[in-house]
């Protein structure tokens, strides 16, 4: 033997035996624990609203964990979470789901943030069979795959502002509108984009401008400017945090009059914050409002989670808080139910859900989405300089009448 | 010298055969690994051999991704609809049309940016020195934008790549499936750099790097040696990407596929970190570079990112040689017999 | 309604003037950049990620209740010491090295200034607020928000004091002296080290005075940068080094290329365009520099 051969054997050896002791340390239960794994968005453009899906999670676990956790075969169990950041990035989320499932023994997986970042996901989970109970994918096709242990709590992107065009043809005395559309390039805004295709083209209404914006660029100008050349009905923007920033700052300083204006993300935004008195009037769709009247054990009301919420982490929660808490509400519930820790029964436990969050209703439709729960929209309103987001529809939980039509800026003080 | 040679490979394979095996766990991260590797080492062959720095291999990599499932979709079932609504419409493959779309989609991915090395080549490979490399870097990110306007792969809904076969029930079969290939594209590449490096071709790549206007005046046609070395690293990168895309199993047009400003990058950093211009320098610099990666993301949660601009900072600063060249200036009898004999008496005998 | 831009007229107008606006501002990041690349002969890829932080400068400026608009005073003093210190730290020990390392390391730069940003101010997207107003020409129908014209006009102004400053003042000289020929410069006595960091620091503190334009102008986002090094980068090309009314000029005219781009192509090809430009203009040269040297021959 010389001297190469045996650096080589030492050297493999050591490797084997590095990697065999990290493959083995996790298992699904540990102790009181049950382990849950999520890829989060902790670095990376989707970071923000990372860290909001991330104190979601971490609000329940507390509160569940505090308020004698998930009684199962009559043993109480505590809820765990290991982390990994994806860094939004597809390519990251696949492997680190991976690596949850294989290398830390994980079982039981909760979403990520970002309907492109769950798209990567959800095939690793359906191969090993992991149930995934996630919070912020909403792109419909996640549930026209046939997956079958993919389970969302929120409704799917296409419904997101639906509803804003049947209201804009409904205040256009039944008659179809002309509409303005621009929508970042990722797969979130552009199902959103789809459900507005959808509604236009059942309301007969007209798209006469369509723009996607690439993700780097912080400048709607040119749409704009188009938007005010061709006045059309409706002007809807989707584009996570970015797209609502810029379509308000801009549509405020180039004077676009438009009668409705219709976004997505408004308060992940803080627009109402951000922009004060130039945000008025806009139109956001939302998975959750405080102020809804659902109810649970954990959390109360809505506006206990509110409060809750914001006494833990010193900022209101968006929807996107929200709807990460209720996963975990989801799980415990299911654990329950199924009484045992055999995903298959786990799983089975989670198609037959049926209850009532703080958040919502919960009921999962055949794809995995949620089907027991309406989209909200909601109007920012200004009092003096104070801007609030007022629920106008849908009617039972309105609290303010719908505003139409904006009010044109030279008449706006 | 033979026989120990003979040791190394024959252990190599052995190792990479059995990796999956004795890993069980970490197929996915060792399937990376070799697509990692044949990136290096191909971008090695233009950067290291050739002296033409180019950020925009990245090019071939999501071409062939794309063009691989395209592929392997369009074979089957109308494109369009695939990809349409986010894939409102679900088709299955059958186990048959997927490994033969694999086939024939990683064939295509192949050649198609080969191609398209070639009919670009003449324009771009005439920029020397920086302004290739930044042209390079403008073309892979100018392609990732684009990709991401085009309706029919998907555009900024991105494209998921069918899934395994159903049929296959056991779940480590996938796995197993990717690694392997990668292993063997990785092996066809070794294979074929290293004859690339015995041979007449290598000599020529190097003295374009040196002095490309006396190769010129020696009467070298340089144009058509660069513009071959090129469509070399575009077959495996094709090659590499078809793999990747259906792995990782959703395409994204700037994250996944076009992703300039980290796969771009990295391939550039392993092959300088290991050692620019020798045979095996992409190889351990690649490898090292992934176990350090997969280190910080592990260790250092949320701040891997800075861990890795300063290493990046530090390895181009202080190891502009890599670790090859590092090693050899340092220890040059130990080095000699860890691994890099050969390559090394190569060297030696050249000068 | 692709071609929208041609049926309303107007549409020309403000996409020209959007587009000189923002030119302008694109200009003053390529000046810094055409001055390192010049003097030290170094690219730096992290430029656009400067101009991000001198934003962010900006921003917490105008969080602590002060109008963002003195940003473009502020920012570039700190901007400059950043500069300063960044050169002394990694940005000195590549000088006189390959460009390619310049650019490397640069971009190592980058990604670690990207994630300090996201953690220092978050990954959300930010705005500050200068309430400047709007300009409406032609009846209203072309509108020019006030703070794009405040920012041309600061960008211009940075723009002749520094030409001013290099013309009259000691440094300017030596630092126009290294950039013909740094051993001559070291020779007759010019500290080349001082005027190196200098030049980086100035680079630094007009990247400042950018981003505390583009955060009054548009918005900030810790992951916008390289967009701006590409845009700036190409200028330089097209304009040479240190020809300052060039720069402005090729400036302006990338503006109004990717307005018109906007409403030719698409929006969603707008930034892929700018890139496929860099790689034309790339190949044009290096097909107008080998008639060149065909010629010579």
């Amino acid at each position: 033997m010389n001297k190469l051969t045996k650096l080589f054997i030492t050297f493999l050896s050591a490797i084997t035996l590095s990697l065999a002791s990290i493959s083995s340390s996790f298992a699904k239960v540990e102790g009181e624990y049950i382990v849950l794994g999520s890829a989060i968005s902790l670095t990376g453009k989707y970071s923000s609203n990372g860290v909001h899906t991330q104190n979601g999670y971490n609000m329940a676990v507390e509160r569940i964990n505090k308020m004698g956790g998930v009684k199962v075969g009559g043993k109480s169990y505590k809820f765990e979470i290991i982390y990994y950041d994806d860094e939004s990035n597809p390519k990251r989320a696949a492997q680190l789901a991976e690596r949850l499932i294989k290398q830390d023994g994980v079982h039981y997986m909760l979403g990520p943030y970002s309907s492109g970042l769950t798209k990567a996901i959800a095939p690793v989970t359906e191969k090993y069979k992991i149930p995934m109970v996630e919070a912020n994918g909403a792109s419909r096709s996640l549930f026209t795959k046939g997956y079958k242990y993919l389970f969302a709590v929120l409704s799917p992107a296409n419904q997101y502002l639906e509803v804003a065009i049947d209201l804009a043809v409904e205040k256009n005395g039944g008659k179809p509108v002309k509409i303005a559309q621009a929508f970042e390039q990722d797969a979130f805004s552009q199902d959103v984009r789809l459900g507005i295709l959808d509604a236009a083209k059942r309301t007969g209404s007209k798209i006469i401008i369509d723009d996607k914006l690439p993700k780097e660029l912080n400048d709607m100008a040119a749409t704009l400017a188009k938007v005010k050349a061709t006045k059309p009905d409706v002007l809807v923007v989707s584009g996570h945090t970015k797209g609502a920033l810029t379509a308000i700052r801009q549509i405020s300083e180039m004077k676009v009059d438009v009668p409705m204006l219709a976004m997505t993300h408004c308060d992940a935004a803080k627009l109402s914050k951000q922009h004060g008195k130039k945000s008025e009037y806009a139109l956001c769709a939302s998975q959750w409002h405080k102020n809804l009247s659902y109810k649970d054990k954990f959390f109360g009301s809505g506006k206990k989670y509110d409060k809750d919420f914001k006494k833990e982490f010193g900022y209101a929660p968006p929807y996107q808080s929200a709807e990460s808490s209720a996963a975990l509400l989801v799980f415990k519930d299911a654990f329950e139910r199924a009484n045992s820790f055999d995903r298959d029964k786990v799983r089975d436990a989670l198609k037959t859900t049926e209850m009532q969050t703080f958040y919502g209703n919960i009921k999962f439709g055949p794809g995995g989405q949620n089907t027991a729960k309406p989209m909200i929209l909601f109007q920012v309103r200004c009092k003096g300089d104070v801007c609030e987001n007022k629920v106008v529809a849908p009617t039972k939980w309105a609290s303010d009448k719908f505003f139409h039509p904006i009010p044109k800026w030279s008449e706006r003080g | 010298m033979k026989q120990k040679d003979l040791i190394l490979y024959v252990g190599l394979i052995i190792l990479g055969l059995a990796a999956p095996y004795i890993f069980p766990a970490f197929k996915v991260q060792l399937t990376i690994l070799c697509v990692l590797i044949v990136l290096a080492m191909t971008w090695n062959l233009q950067g290291g051999e050739m002296g033409y720095n180019s950020f925009g291999n990245i090019l071939f990599y999501g071409l062939g991704m794309y063009l691989c499932a395209s592929v392997q979709v369009g074979m089957f079932f109308p494109l369009a609809e695939w990809t349409e609504s986010g894939g409102e419409k679900t088709f299955e493959h059958t186990t048959t049309q997927f490994f033969q779309g694999m086939g024939f989609g990683l064939l295509v991915a192949a050649i198609i940016p080969t191609i398209v090395a070639g009919l670009i080549g003449y324009a771009i490979l005439g920029l020397r020195g920086h302004y290739f490399a930044i042209c390079t870097l403008g073309l892979g990110i100018a392609a990732g934008e684009i990709a991401g306007g085009i309706e029919i792969i998907g555009a900024g809904q991105g494209f998921t790549t069918p899934p395994f076969p159903k049929d296959i029930v056991d779940p480590e079969a996938r796995g197993k499936f990717f690694y392997f290939l990668s292993f063997i594209m990785l092996i066809a590449t070794f294979i074929f750099v290293k004859w690339i490096y015995g041979s007449r071709f290598k000599l020529i790549l190097n003295a374009i790097r040196d002095n490309e206007d006396k190769a010129e005046a020696m009467g070298i046609q340089t144009m058509k040696y660069k513009i071959v070395g090129w469509m070399v690293s575009a077959f495996f990168c094709g090659l590499a990407g078809g793999i990747m895309g259906g792995l990782i199993g959703y395409i994204d047009s700037t994250d996944v596929a076009f992703d300039g400003r980290e796969m771009g990058v990295f391939m550039v950093l392993m092959a300088i970190l290991g050692g620019k211009g020798t045979l095996w320098g992409p190889v351990i610099g690649a490898t090292l570079f992934h176990f350090l990666k997969e280190g910080f993301w592990t260790f250092i949660l949320g701040w891997q990112y800075v861990a890795l601009g300063v290493l990046i900072v530090v390895i181009v600063i202080y190891f502009p040689e890599g670790l090859m060249g590092w090693l050899r200036e340092k220890y040059p009898e130990r080095f000699g017999e860890v691994v890099d004999e050969k390559d090394r008496k190569a060297q030696v005998e050249l000068k | 309604m692709d071609f929208l831009i041609f049926q309303a007229p107007i549409l020309m107008v403000q996409a020209s003037l959007d587009g000189i606006l923002l030119g302008i501002l694109f200009a003053l990041i390529a000046y810094g950049m055409a001055l390192q690349w010049g003097v030290m002969n170094i690219i730096n890829i992290a430029q656009g990620d400067l101009v991000i932080l001198g934003g962010y400068i900006a921003y917490s400026m105008y969080l602590a209740g002060i109008h963002p608009g003195w940003g473009v005073i502020v920012s570039p003093i700190i901007m400059y010491f950043v500069g300063w210190g960044l050169y002394k730290l990694v940005i000195n020990k590549v000088v006189d090295r390959d460009l390619f390392i310049s650019i490397l390391a640069t971009f190592g730069i980058a990604i670690v200034f990207q994630q300090l940003m996201n953690f220092i101010f978050g990954a959300d997207v930010v705005v500050a607020q200068s309430e400047y107003g709007t300009t409406m020409l032609f009846d209203n129908s072309v509108t020019l928000p006030n703070s794009k014209i405040f920012s041309a006009f600061i960008s211009l102004l940075y723009a002749v004091i520094l030409v001013i400053y290099m013309k009259k003042s000691k440094l300017g000289r030596a630092i126009r002296a290294t950039a013909q020929n740094a051993r001559a410069a070291k020779i007759l006595g010019v500290d080349t080290e001082k005027v190196y960091a200098a030049t980086f620091g100035i680079n630094a503190a007009l990247c400042g005075v950018a981003g505390a334009l583009i955060a009054i102008t548009f918005t900030l986002h810790p992951y916008v940068g390289l967009p701006y090094t590409v845009r700036s980068f190409m200028i330089v090309i097209v304009a040479g080094l240190g020809n300052l009314p060039a720069v402005a000029l090729s400036g302006m005219g990338l503006g109004v290329f990717e307005e018109f781009a906007d409403y030719i192509l698409g929006t969603e090809f707008r930034i892929g365009s700018v890139f496929m430009l860099l790689v034309l203009i790339l190949v044009y040269r290096r097909f107008k520099l080998s008639r060149k040297r065909e010629y010579l021959k």
